[in-house]
């Protein structure tokens, strides 16, 4: 292709993503659009499937038989969740192996959410509340992306949040009505869970080197702070009703603003664990790694066994 | 040994009457496996009552760079609409 023909190609792409059309698969667009959704979707996928670990160390640990199943049935949304969306990533041409590939050698980023340690039950009350429902306000926001399979996977990944974020509050609902100790319990997970929550939206505007392109191209719908500032809008009641008290002292209502005002962010904290020094970011790699590792031969034998009833059927045809 | 798990496609009918509508994707060995993690994936809260696999390697797709000649012939075709016939205002039921 000539330059001049990609330059109009580019002109019509821009014009296509400007009356909000979807863009396919298959259509023609830049390179650098290609890449931009590759990392992003694949990094969300990723986050599905090692949002799954620090909760399901819990399962079996869960209080009683309704906790289970609810808490079971979270973790598998969690898997389908990364499958969509690894599903959404290879249509771009990139193979599930090499995006295992790039999250096992580190290449890949994840949420640095999942790298803090679920220590107590109320933990799993909390991962629900904040985690997903930040994830929720980021991928409500997403439904509207420009790239097609995308979309399409953040629609069905959005009618299935629901429930998790629903049953975490009740789990802290539960608790926050129990006893002292249960209700102590519920007030230092939000301590430990509340400041990482917010650091889910990633770096402030002004240091988002991405976040410009993304607007642009509808990748991104809103900005970082933007969709923080939503969460803790509407965070802030909800905690509330649990009376339990969010560890920020800077935190006030602004009547002017009509929002929230917060403390700030410990960004150093934030930059730690993104680039690998967080309390678990080790054992959640090797536990991803050694789950490929060895089910290895799992995959091999039942690949070969598909191939071998093949063969046969193809034998007895003849 | 190393060989990839291929690729499927995903229909699923939601329900009787409707037709079977493509849902996504996912990896398995056989055909078997396709729909029994097409279930998995696709169809935890009752989405289906039917689900159809096919390896993607299967399906011919159209290339969106030849939709003009594809296409387009079909816009100039508005006698084929029922608007392009001028009809007076008092004919009823047509
Ligand atoms: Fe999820
Ligand atoms: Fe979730």
């Amino acid at each position: 292709m000539t330059e001049n023909e990609i330059k109009n190609l580019e002109e019509i792409f821009e014009a296509r993503i400007a009356r909000d059309e979807k863009i396919e698969p298959k259509d023609w667009m830049p390179e650098k659009y290609r890449k931009s959704n590759i990392r992003q979707i694949s990094q969300h996928a990723h986050s599905e499937v090692v949002g799954m670990l620090p909760e399901g160390n819990w399962i079996t640990r869960a209080p009683s038989l309704r906790r289970k199943v609810a808490l079971l049935a979270k973790v598998q949304d969690e898997a389908g969740h990364g499958l969509y969306l690894y599903s959404a990533a290879e249509t771009l041409g990139i193979s599930r192996e090499e995006m295992y590939e790039q999250l096992h050698s580190g290449k890949a980023k994840y949420s640095s959410i999942f790298n803090y340690p679920a220590v107590t039950w109320a933990d799993m009350g909390t991962i629900g509340w904040l985690v997903d429902g930040a994830a929720i306000i980021n991928q409500v926001a997403l439904c509207s992306t420009s790239f097609g399979p995308y979309a399409r996977a953040m629609v069905r990944i959005c009618k299935e949040e629901s429930f998790h974020q629903r049953q975490g509050y009740e789990i802290l609902l539960t608790l926050c009505r129990g006893t002292q100790e249960q209700k102590a319990m519920a007030q230092d997970a939000l301590n430990r869970w509340w400041w990482p929550s917010l650091m889910m939206f990633g770096p402030i505007d002004a240091e988002s080197p991405n976040t410009e392109q993304s607007m642009k191209w509808k990748l991104k719908r809103k900005t970082n702070d933007e969709l923080r500032q939503q969460f803790i809008d509407q965070t802030v009641p909800q905690a509330e009703i649990l009376g339990i008290t969010i560890p920020d002292p800077d935190l006030k209502w602004n009547e002017e603003k009509k929002q929230y005002d917060f403390g700030e962010i410990d960004w150093d904290e934030f930059w730690q664990v993104v680039k690998g020094h967080g309390p678990c970011n080790k054992e959640r790699m090797d536990a991803r790694v050694s789950a490929w590792e060895e089910g290895n031969w799992v995959r091999d034998a039942a690949m070969a066994y598909a191939e071998k009833q093949h063969d046969k059927k193809l034998k007895d045809v003849g | 040994m190393k060989k990839d798990w291929p690729l499927w496609e995903v229909f699923v009918r939601s329900k009787n009457g409707l037709e079977h509508r493509h849902f996504g994707s996912l990896h398995a060995t056989d055909a078997v496996m396709a729909l029994e993690n097409a279930r998995d994936v696709y169809t935890r809260r009752n989405e289906g009552v039917s689900i159809w696999v096919v390896e993607s390697k299967y399906i011919t797709a159209s290339n969106p760079s030849e939709n003009g000649e594809l296409f387009e012939p079909a816009k100039s075709k508005v006698y084929r609409h029922p608007t392009f016939y001028k009809l007076p205002d008092e004919l009823k039921h047509m």
